[in-house]
This record gives structure tokens, C-alpha cells and sequence, in this order.
């Protein structure tokens, strides 16, 4: 991992496209601000950890198309 | 083209019918091609892989379940499915479904937007707080959804 030290204000360019700014530091949290090319998708990484997580859960329900109609029966 | 599909044996299908997933889905990087197997008379669909007989994702419409579902589309996505036309799309939930059927859950904050037109699809992960990964289909206030 490239490891940068930047100053609040400062902010780094990834592949001439992508800036990534410090626009704030506070309190042990850091406002960032990113512009990018609009096919590049940003998330925060919880959230992406989240859905794989869930996928995963997802792709082990084993449950027959039977099984799943007789819930609408109940 | 002949799929084997984990519930519903060889099936043979026309190949435009298959869509491409070009990132695959979280936790599924490597399955880039799936099809819709709709539930007859029942709510309930089929997300199938095209290489991977036995993964099969069961699927839900939300807007048909969650009545007030109401989600907007980051421009990413739009972009990366080529979507011009609201009516090219269509939304689909993935379900988990626990020991008690009836306690199963759809995840609303990452749907999966296919674009039938282009027969592009992805997961979207929304950024969006009113929605998590596990909503409850079966709601006791709800009515029945049947179909």
C-alpha cells in the first residue's frame, strides 16, 4: 500500500482523473472530497462489505420453487 | 442454448434472453452471466448463473412487495447500464431465506437494475439510510401479498 501524508487542503490525483481532497480533518474524522470520472463508482467500504456479505448468504438458500410457494399458503 | 439450473433442470434457452452482469456481484466477481426465471403465479423469481448450475439467488420485484420502495438511480449506474429509458428497466431484490421461511429477508440497499434493452444488469448499491440489507418480506402488518 502507498502510503501519502497530506495536510488538510491538500489532496492527491490518481491517473491524471481522479483527485481525492482533504477538505477537512476534526475530531479523529476526515472530510474527503472526491471528483472522478462518472464511471467510476465510490462507496464506502462497509457498505460493499455489507452487500457481499449478504450475496453470500443469499447464494446458500437452497429452497425448492415448492418449498417457496407453500409460504404464500400460510 | 441449454442452462442447468439448480431447480428446474436443462433448460433451453434463447440466448438474447441472458444477461450480463460485467462486474459479477459482490462476492461474485467471476459470474458475469445469469438469467430470470420467473415464479409462475408467485412472487417469488429465480436469479440463475449460466456457468454455475447450482447457484441460484432467489428474487423478489420490492416495488411489488414494499409498496413504498422508492429508489433513484446513481448516475454510475445509469452510465455503466446504458440507460436511456425508465421503462427498459426492471428491479429485482435478492432474498435470504433463514430456517423459518417466513422470517426471510430482501436486501433493498443493493438492488439488482437490469437494463432489458441492453440486457445489462448490476448489483447497485445504494447510499441511501432508509434502506439496509435486510428487510423483513413478511411483515405482520402486511397484507398478504399471495399472486
Amino acid at each position: 500500500m502507498l502510503i501519502l501524508t497530506r495536510k488538510e487542503g491538500e489532496a492527491i490525483v490518481i491517473d491524471g482523473k481522479i483527485e481525492i481532497k482533504l477538505l477537512e480533518i476534526e475530531d479523529g474524522k476526515v472530510k474527503i472530497g472526491i471528483e472522478a470520472p462518472k464511471d467510476i463508482e465510490i462507496l464506502r467500504k462497509e457498505i460493499y462489505l455489507q452487500t457481499q456479505e449478504e450475496n453470500l448468504e443469499a447464494g446458500k438458500v437452497n429452497i425448492s420453487p415448492e418449498d417457496l410457494r407453500k409460504v404464500l399458503l400460510k | 442454448m441449454k442452462i442447468e439450473t439448480r431447480n428446474f433442470g436443462i433448460l433451453e434457452v434463447d440466448p438474447n434472453i441472458v444477461i450480463n452482469f460485467k462486474e459479477g456481484l459482490p462476492g461474485f466477481e467471476e459470474e458475469k452471466e445469469f438469467i430470470v426465471i420467473e415464479g409462475k403465479d408467485s412472487p417469488f423469481h429465480w436469479l440463475q448463473s449460466v456457468k454455475t448450475s447450482d447457484l441460484a439467488f432467489v428474487i423478489i420485484n420490492p416495488f411489488e412487495i414494499f409498496k413504498d420502495y422508492d429508489i433513484k438511480l446513481p448516475k454510475t449506474a445509469l452510465e455503466k447500464l446504458k440507460i436511456e429509458k425508465e421503462e427498459d428497466v426492471v428491479t429485482y431484490s435478492i432474498v435470504v431465506i433463514p430456517e423459518d421461511i417466513r422470517e426471510m429477508t430482501a436486501n433493498l440497499s443493493g438492488p439488482i437494475i437490469i437494463n432489458l434493452r441492453e440486457r445489462l444488469a448490476k448489483q447497485v448499491i445504494l447510499e441511501d439510510d432508509r434502506y439496509g440489507t435486510k428487510h423483513l418480506v413478511f411483515q405482520e402488518d402486511k397484507e398478504e401479498i399471495g399472486g
